[in-house]
């Protein structure tokens, strides 16, 4: 498939908007199917939107070549980073509230049977529907029923990751109904067909002049003047939505927290489209994940200061909905609640990796995470990406294979981080991402252990080398061998794989010339000083023998 | 099986078969060391001057009232070139006493519900508030016949929102505290007007919900 | 005080220097320091990589070799790296337990709790930031993740850093982002890990620093191996190796002779 400099994916196979129903003007009067829709590009088709595309090393790869898509994540990540950093500091309890987020999770998921029934009792007696979905087919089949019982073909939807992660878009479109993104970033992924890169921002790859040329050719009703001025672009964004709010019969939401003691609904917002879509039209469907009950009405003070201040880095978002059943004569008179699992009692099954069903979805964990500023969140092949996807995808795709080794894309997952906790310390609820990130490995590793790998036998070989010095001292003496391959400079450049994924873009120093053991034993007293020419390798190395790393500037 | 039978049991395999109910952790045992009172008295000029200082950061006009009457002047200023404004049933009547001949108060209630497509054709909303949150500058509407249906405060392109100083507490924990007595009733968080960020992260003030939002600080009842 | 030193399994072999300087500095302080001979590595490799089961001997070997610490052979084992320290005191426990092994993972932890990092060790089990090094420089620092989120040392590398005669310290920009070693990391995500590599080169260079510093060797191996790739005349050192500099026995820094048309 070709790619062009918005990188934007072909039409995909199942539209998400049919196009008779779709924008006054319709985007083929510009776009239509020939060479100017192929202007946006190619992204696999989510038809599975935990798992698309490659391994993570080779998404990476292709992804670290698209330098705009870099600049876009380099400024979109340190605005957010630092804006977070501002309104955290301001708080002075933040790691108060971060222990009682943390502590109420897990409280919620050793509980979890118990509050869901409380949830569906409090909301059915507040007049509204419950459902409960074993996976994302039975999800998308009570949704597409819903929708179709209140004889209409079109929908509004509120940002959710729930019905992202069970392509609810598509099969609504396969069963006739379009589905209409409001948030303003996801209607820029929808119009572009394109896939969400970022939890909070699905857009977040864009920058200002692609989202232009996307509305421009895709939206149907831009003005014709329209400029890359955000405030004009939102504006844009307004003017296209208006109609749809206000004539909506059904919406579709996700849901933020589920309060298990009073039947309350909430969503966080910005905009405005959550509060059009959940108040204006008669029906409310809401998708939401098992996970995301907490026990109790006053819970909510704890989450509702940490996300905001975590995900868009105000002190509030603009927008904060609750609504608890159906509430006679103000707002959508039927209100149905969707519970899905779709893979999260596997996940809850993990006493380690069960801490990925915290998530309050605020990612902050992207906005730090040096994997995910580089290569973006479509390498991850998941709509959920960052350091919390590479936690959360495999488990939640744990029955089908996630964790179970070479095979399955999502297995490479556990591996896209350098472990430097940054998203840890950010977390709101303190996932401790790093450490489920091993524990993955371990699992993974375990489940490939009946296939003979490189890796393996390399590790099984210094596992018995390393638990015993006197193996470890012989094996010292061999790696003194690589002072021939460094030769006199003392620097490897080039070595035979795998080890020249190192070499392509880093020298190694020879390993030096007398152990560190060996200076030990051989030491005379007093202590000879530090740098002793002539005695040492890598890059402390004396200027004399080993000019290890420290030399040879071209400006020197 | 059925579905939610099926989903239940698995929720109760994954967690060890022991059925859940008495888990290890009650609610009650989540410790709480966070502050679940500001520093500042509830209603307090300090108080007052964080939520303005918030609001005005996030793009909200603030007004300050001495007086019902001196509201009713403020509202009739920012109403000046508003061809009808939507009010609740009982939004109270000397805060609209200074209102414009050429300004129409449209009335809606519950049980009279305007039409999202008569929404759409009017200026501006005046309501009350149920809360006030200095630390975050957020307003709590809760739906009570002074605030009215959520979609008045929605469509609107202007909102003009009245909040008497007393109303105002420090911290979030003080406000869900006492909206806690209600929980039932449908609730609207409001922290400045409506915006957006999704374009490189930089904020937009005003994209669907109301663009403009005027903060009328009135003295208690 | 009586410290044992955890030379590391990359200290041992590839940069024998670093241990070195943490046993000259530290009895330069006043401080008898021992080697036991027992020790290999702490593991971390094994367990970051998910190879857990091959990780418990290995994990064994170094609990058995500095358990006498708990019978008061000495007061405290040193690590003169961030990333060892974080895995010994935060992984050790977890791989023995996780193996069945609940003795082995309360002596592991045990002897965690009397494990430092060197700058830990220096600041605040010794109360000392000067510790009376010289090394007329331009130096820049970078914090290891580890060091920096695992250990949480803060500034105290810094504290003793600026307390080094005639040492100019210049802030690094971004410090705290990963340079993207992250161990197999740098094997199996290579890519990616050299564009973060690159970025923090672009950092270092724009400090005009003569001597990189960080408190683990595994990253100085990283940021040094690409800065020698390309040419960039900064030499990298090890937090110990400036601290242990002296008038009489200076670390070397600066460039070494050209190595121009040299090795490549």
């Amino acid at each position: 498939m070709s790619r062009t400099f918005l990188g934007l994916p072909l039409r995909r196979g199942a539209r998400t908007l049919p196009d008779d129903v779709a924008r006054p003007g319709g985007h083929g009067t510009s776009a239509g199917a020939g060479p100017a829709s192929d202007a946006f590009g190619d992204v696999p088709h989510p038809d599975a939107p935990l798992r698309w595309g490659g391994s993570f090393p080779d998404a990476a790869r292709e992804a670290l070549q698209n330098t705009q898509l870099r600049r876009n994540l380099a400024h979109a990540t340190s605005t957010i980073r630092a804006k977070r950093a501002a309104v955290v500091g301001e708080v002075p309890d933040w790691e108060a509230l971060r222990d009682a987020g943390s502590a109420i999770k897990t409280d919620v998921m050793a509980r979890l049977p118990e509050l869901l029934e409380e949830l569906e009792r409090n909301v059915v007696a507040r007049g509204g529907v419950v459902h409960w979905a074993r996976d994302a087919d039975e999800a998308n089949r009570i949704v597409a029923d819903l929708v179709k019982a209140k004889g209409v073909d079109e929908v509004v939807k509120v940002k959710s990751m729930a019905t992202q992660e069970i392509g609810l878009n598509e099969a609504l479109a396969a069963e006739g109904i379009a589905a209409y993104e409001t948030d303003l970033a996801e209607l820029i992924v929808q119009l572009a067909d394109d896939m969400p890169s970022h939890i909070l921002v699905p857009a977040i790859h864009r920058n200002r002049a692609e989202i232009r040329e996307i509305f421009l050719a895709r939206m149907g009703d831009a003005p014709p003047d329209l400029s890359d001025v955000p405030r004009e672009l939102a504006m844009a964004a307004r003017a296209h939505l208006r109609r749809k709010f206000l004539s909506a019969k059904v919406a579709i939401s996700g849901a933020n927290f589920g309060v298990a003691d009073t039947g309350t609904l909430t969503v966080v917002e910005s905009e405005g489209n959550g509060r059009m879509c959940l108040t204006l039209p008669e029906t409310l469907v809401t998708v939401m994940g098992i996970e995301k009950v907490v026990p109790t009405y006053t819970d909510l003070e704890v989450f509702l200061q940490l996300l905001p201040r975590s995900s868009t880095g105000e002190r509030m978002n603009p927008y904060t909905s609750l609504w608890t059943g159906v509430t006679p004569g103000d707002g959508p008179q039927e209100f149905h609640l969707v519970l899905l699992d779709n893979g999260r009692t596997d996940v809850l099954a993990d006493e380690v990796g069960r801490a990925a069903l915290h998530c309050i979805r605020c990612s902050a964990c992207l906005n730090v995470c040096p994997v995910y500023e580089r290569v973006g969140g479509h390498a991850y092949g998941s709509v959920y990406p960052g350091p919390i996807g590479a936690i959360l995808t495999p488990q939640l795709t744990k029955s089908s294979g996630g964790l179970s080794g070479h095979h399955d894309p999502n297995a490479s997952l556990p591996y896209a981080s350098t472990l430097c906790g940054a998203c840890y310390e950010v977390c709101p609820v303190k996932i401790d991402i790093p450490s489920i990130l091993v524990e993955l490995r371990a699992r993974e590793v375990d489940a490939d252990r009946g296939r003979p790998t490189g890796w393996g036998a390399a590790m099984k070989a210094a596992s018995f080398v390393m638990s015993d010095a006197r193996r470890f001292e012989l094996a010292e003496k061999a790696a003194g061998l690589g002072r021939v391959v460094a030769g006199p400079k003392g620097r490897i450049s080039t070595l035979p794989p795998p080890a020249s994924a190192w070499t392509r873009s880093r020298d190694l120093p020879a390993p030096a010339k007398q152990t560190f053991r060996d200076w030990w034993r051989d030491r005379p007293a007093p202590a000879p000083p530090v740098a002793d020419p002539g005695d040492t390798g890598g890059f402390g190395a004396a200027a004399t023998d080993n000019p290890g790393f420290g030399d040879g500037g071209e400006g020197r | 099986m059925s579905a939610r039978d099926d989903v239940l049991a698995r929720v109760r395999a994954a967690l060890g078969g022991a059925t859940a109910t008495g888990g290890p952790a009650a609610s009650g045992t989540v410790a709480r060391a966070y502050r679940e009172h500001g520093d500042l008295a509830p209603g307090s000029p300090e108080a007052v001057d964080v939520l303005v200082d918030r609001l005005v950061d996030y793009r909200a006009h603030v007004h300050v009232a001495a007086s019902a009457a001196e509201v009713a002047t403020i509202v009739g200023d920012l109403l000046a070139d508003a061809t009808s404004v939507v009010v609740p049933p009982q939004l109270d009547a000397a805060w609209l006493g200074a209102l414009g001949a050429g300004t129409a108060v449209v009335p809606d209630a519950r049980d009279d519900p305007r039409t999202p497509d008569e929404l759409d054709r009017v200026d501006a909303v005046v309501t009350a508030a149920r809360v006030a949150i200095a630390d975050t500058g957020t307003i709590v509407l809760d739906g009570e016949p002074d605030q009215g249906r959520r979609a008045i405060t929605l469509v609107p392109d202007l909102h003009v929102c009245v909040v008497r100083t007393d109303q105002v507490v420090e911290a979030v924990p003080e406000a869900v505290r006492l909206l806690a007595a209600h929980p039932e009733r449908p609730q609207t968080w409001i922290s400045g007007p409506s915006a957006t960020s999704d374009i490189e992260l930089s904020r937009v003030e005003g994209v669907h919900g109301p663009r403009t939002l005027h903060v009328i600080l009135a003295p208690p009842r | 005080m009586r410290i044992a030193l955890t030379a590391t399994c990359i200290g041992d072999v590839m940069f024998p220097q670093a241990p070195r300087a943490t046993a000259l500095l530290l009895e330069r302080l006043g401080h008898e320091v021992f080697f036991p001979e027992r020790q290999t590595c702490c593991g971390q490799m094994h367990v970051n990589t998910g190879y857990l089961d091959e990780a418990v001997p290995v994990v064994r070997n170094h609990v058995e070799a500095f358990s006498p610490v708990l019978d008061g052979e000495w007061d405290a084992v040193v690590v003169p790296s961030g990333s060892c320290t974080g895995s010994v005191r935060h992984q050790q426990g977890m791989v023995c337990r996780r193996a069945g092994l609940d003795d082995l993972a309360r002596t592991a932890e045990a002897v965690a709790a009397k494990t430092y990092e060197l700058s830990e060790l220096l600041v605040d089990v010794l109360g000392v930031t000067d510790v009376g090094a010289y090394f007329p420089h331009r130096v820049t620092y970078h914090p290891t993740c580890h060091s920096l989120r695992m250990l949480h040392v803060g500034d105290k590398p810094l504290r003793l850093l600026r307390a080094v005669e005639g040492i100019d310290l210049v802030e690094l920009p971004a410090a705290e982002s990963c340079c993207g070693f992250g161990g197999t990391f740098a094997l199996k995500n290579a890519e990616t890990s050299t564009a973060m590599l690159a970025d923090k080169m672009t950092h270092v260079k724009a400090t005009g620093a003569e001597v990189l510093t960080a408190g683990d060797a595994s990253c100085l191996m990283h940021i040094g191996g690409g800065l020698s790739r390309i040419r960039a005349g900064v030499r990298t050192l090890h937090l110990a190796e400036i601290l242990a500099s002296t008038k009489d026995a200076p670390a070397p820094a600066g460039a070494g002779p050209s190595t121009r048309g040299g090795a490549r």
